[in-house]
């Protein structure tokens, strides 16, 4: 059971443990570590469904009959894009917060904004 | 040319963005953007002719049938979405140059636009496409773009703003994700409609509900329904006055399609597996109440309005709660109404920051002698979100309570009146101050020492025009009411009406 479904346990694992970090870290950059993972859990997610047992790669041969679904992992490549482009936006925008206030701890810039 | 409506809807300001970009003059790219925008507004109303003529189109991209290849779907309720982006989005653009110019440097200038027409297309292709892949890489696109603009903001807390509804809306749109890839997973399509063919088929599995509540809960990320708010008042207060008007018109309204979208036609009215109903209507309930509550107390007027949105959502999510299709029509005329409201209350306050440096409260003191004809846009639209008679707010309000007396929920239909007494109190404070509080002393007015110097102005035209198109709608669509009452009826029957 555990071993069938292990890419499963691991996507669960992986989304836990991202979710987490972004809840609990102070840093803005450690915030955005644990996104990462987040979505990364959920790609992992994406190509085990795609995956036939016993399939190859989707190639048209003559030998072959068994093919792995190729549309999840098409999809997927969309959605890392997306998260590439989601992620170069966010550490932009940490550097420039970091050029306003001087710091990236939440907790430092809770105080800042507080005191004006 | 006619038959390739639907894609041109969202192609053509997807396009248009990047030739903004390479146009590179501000004035220039405003004139641009605005061309495109008002193309793609005569597209959407187009598009809701042929549909109310002759029923649902279906156009295949690049020729492939679906389930196969990607289909763009525009039934009723899209295209009653498209024409409220559409219309929003090029009234609000032909104020925005007179407002960016002030707010934002001028070498960004340009730019902006291409994040504006971006968003607006992403906003359009989520409404346009009936591929719920498609959908989540619109909301994508919308979403970054719109990280973008918040950034845009003057003041330093907008990037933290920004950062914030950043980190919410991925999780919300990876949510999303998931939940299609459950779907995905268990259906084996992509195709709105043949989703809805193939799930009740499985709908007894836990995979179903699983989905459905990833998919549920990253959409109500997107549109701030009450306990996942917690991005909305930040983006609104910081971000370009401009871009808070778009925002508040359409971003939150295409979440409330893509919610009713996805309950309604892909698990069906009648998947009740889990209580749902119940749920929303509850937080529907607290939204109006936490968020009127909280926005009393708002020391700036862009917050307090912020905080109304959040309860205007509530609403909406009320009468999708109590599930007849009565309170889905009350629903649909509130998306509509709210646009028009908050598209006209936003861009008046961009008038005020244009002409006072801020939106604090303590600048309103008196500013109906300096600035008449904003103020009383204020008034009417402040009006139509309380829900006096004549005007849109009104309507909406009416058959909400409507529908909940005819579900029987008349504590549900009491608490909506009460709510809408707290929107009196925060208008009428605003409204108080403005006609008969001492004009305001220069020292607490703005940090722009122009506006202190001479006397406050009443704000250019190009922002009073746009304004007075959205107050004007706000009454016109009050008294006329046969457009938005007929399409929400249709709509609403036809989601009801078994499944797609």
């Amino acid at each position: 059971m555990f071993y069938d479904l292990y890419n499963y346990w691991m996507v669960i694992v992986l989304m836990m443990i991202g979710l987490y970090i972004v809840i609990s870290r102070n840093n803005l950059i450690k915030k955005l570590i644990g996104l990462n993972i987040f979505q990364t859990s959920v790609f992992i997610f994406y190509i085990s469904v795609g995956k036939v047992d016993g399939g190859t790669a989707p190639i048209f041969s003559s030998t072959e009959t068994l093919y792995s679904n190729p549309l999840p992992h098409v999809l997927i490549l969309t959605a890392i894009v997306v998260g590439i482009a989601t992620m170069a936006l966010a550490l932009a925008l940490v550097v420039r917060i970091k050029r306003a206030y001087g710091t990236v701890e939440d907790a430092e810039l809770q105080e800042l904004d507080n005191r004006c | 040319m006619l038959n390739h409506l639907p894609i041109l809807q969202v192609i053509v300001p997807l396009l248009a963005a990047p030739a903004c970009l390479l146009l590179n003059k501000p004035r220039l790219s405003w004139l641009f953007a605005c061309f495109a925008a008002v193309i793609s507004l005569l597209i959407s109303g187009a598009l809701l002719y042929q549909v109310q003529q002759s029923g649902v189109i279906s156009y295949m991209l690049g020729g492939w049938d679906a389930p196969w290849g990607i289909e763009y779907r525009i039934d009723l309720l899209s295209a009653y979405v498209l024409l409220i982006v559409s219309a929003i989005g090029t009234v609000v653009l032909l104020a925005a140059n007179t407002s960016i110019r002030q707010e934002i440097d001028e070498d960004k200038q340009s730019v902006f636009y291409v994040l504006y027409l971006l968003c607006m297309a992403g906003l359009l292709g989520i409404v346009a496409t009936g591929d719920i892949f498609n959908v989540f890489v619109f909301l994508e696109i919308s979403s970054l773009a719109t990280y973008a603009l918040v950034a845009f903001g003057r003041d330093r807390r907008a990037l933290l703003a920004a950062y914030q509804y950043l980190i919410l809306g991925t999780i919300g749109a990876t949510f999303l994700l998931l939940g299609i890839g459950l779907l995905y997973s268990l259906t084996g399509t992509l195709n709105m409609q043949d989703l809805a063919e193939r799930l009740p088929v499985a709908s007894e599995s836990a995979t179903v509900y699983t989905a459905f509540a990833f998919m549920i809960v990253g959409v109500c990320l997107k549109l701030a329904l009450f306990p996942l708010h917690l991005w909305l008042p930040n983006t609104y207060t910081y971000a370009p006055s401009i871009v808070t008007a778009f925002l508040a018109a359409t971003a939150t309204k295409v979440a409330i399609y893509l919610l009713i979208r996805l309950y309604f036609s892909v698990f069906g009215a009648d998947f009740s597996a889990l209580p749902i109903q119940p749920i929303f209507i509850g937080l529907g309930l607290v939204s109006v109440f936490v968020a009127s509550t909280v926005a009393i107390k708002q020391p700036n007027i862009k917050r307090l309005f912020a905080y109304s949105s959040v309860a205007q959502i509530g609403y909406m999510i009320i009468g999708i709660g109590i599930g007849s299709s009565l309170g889905l029509q009350a629903t649909l005329l509130h998306l509509f109404n709210h646009a028009l409201m908050k598209g006209a209350l936003f861009l008046a306050l961009a008038a005020v920051v244009y002409r006072i440096g801020s939106a604090e409260r303590s600048g309103f003191n008196g500013l109906a002698k300096q600035m008449p004809w904003t103020m009383a846009a204020i008034v009417v639209a402040g009006l139509s979100l309380i829900g006096v008679p004549l005007t849109v707010g009104f309507v909406s309000k009416w058959y909400l309570v409507l529908a909940s007396f005819q579900s029987g929920l008349w504590p549900v239909a009491l608490l909506i009146v009460i709510g809408s007494l707290l929107s009196i109190y925060y208008v009428w404070a605003l409204v108080e101050s403005a006609y008969f509080g001492k004009a305001a002393m220069p020292s607490n007015v703005s940090s722009s020492s122009a506006a202190n110097l001479s006397p406050i102005k009443e704000a250019p035209l190009s922002l009073l025009i746009p304004i007075w198109i959205l107050v004007l709608a706000n009454v016109y669509f009050g008294i006329d009411t046969r457009l938005p009452l007929e399409a929400s009826a249709t709509a609403a029957n036809f989601l009801m009406g078994g499944g797609s």
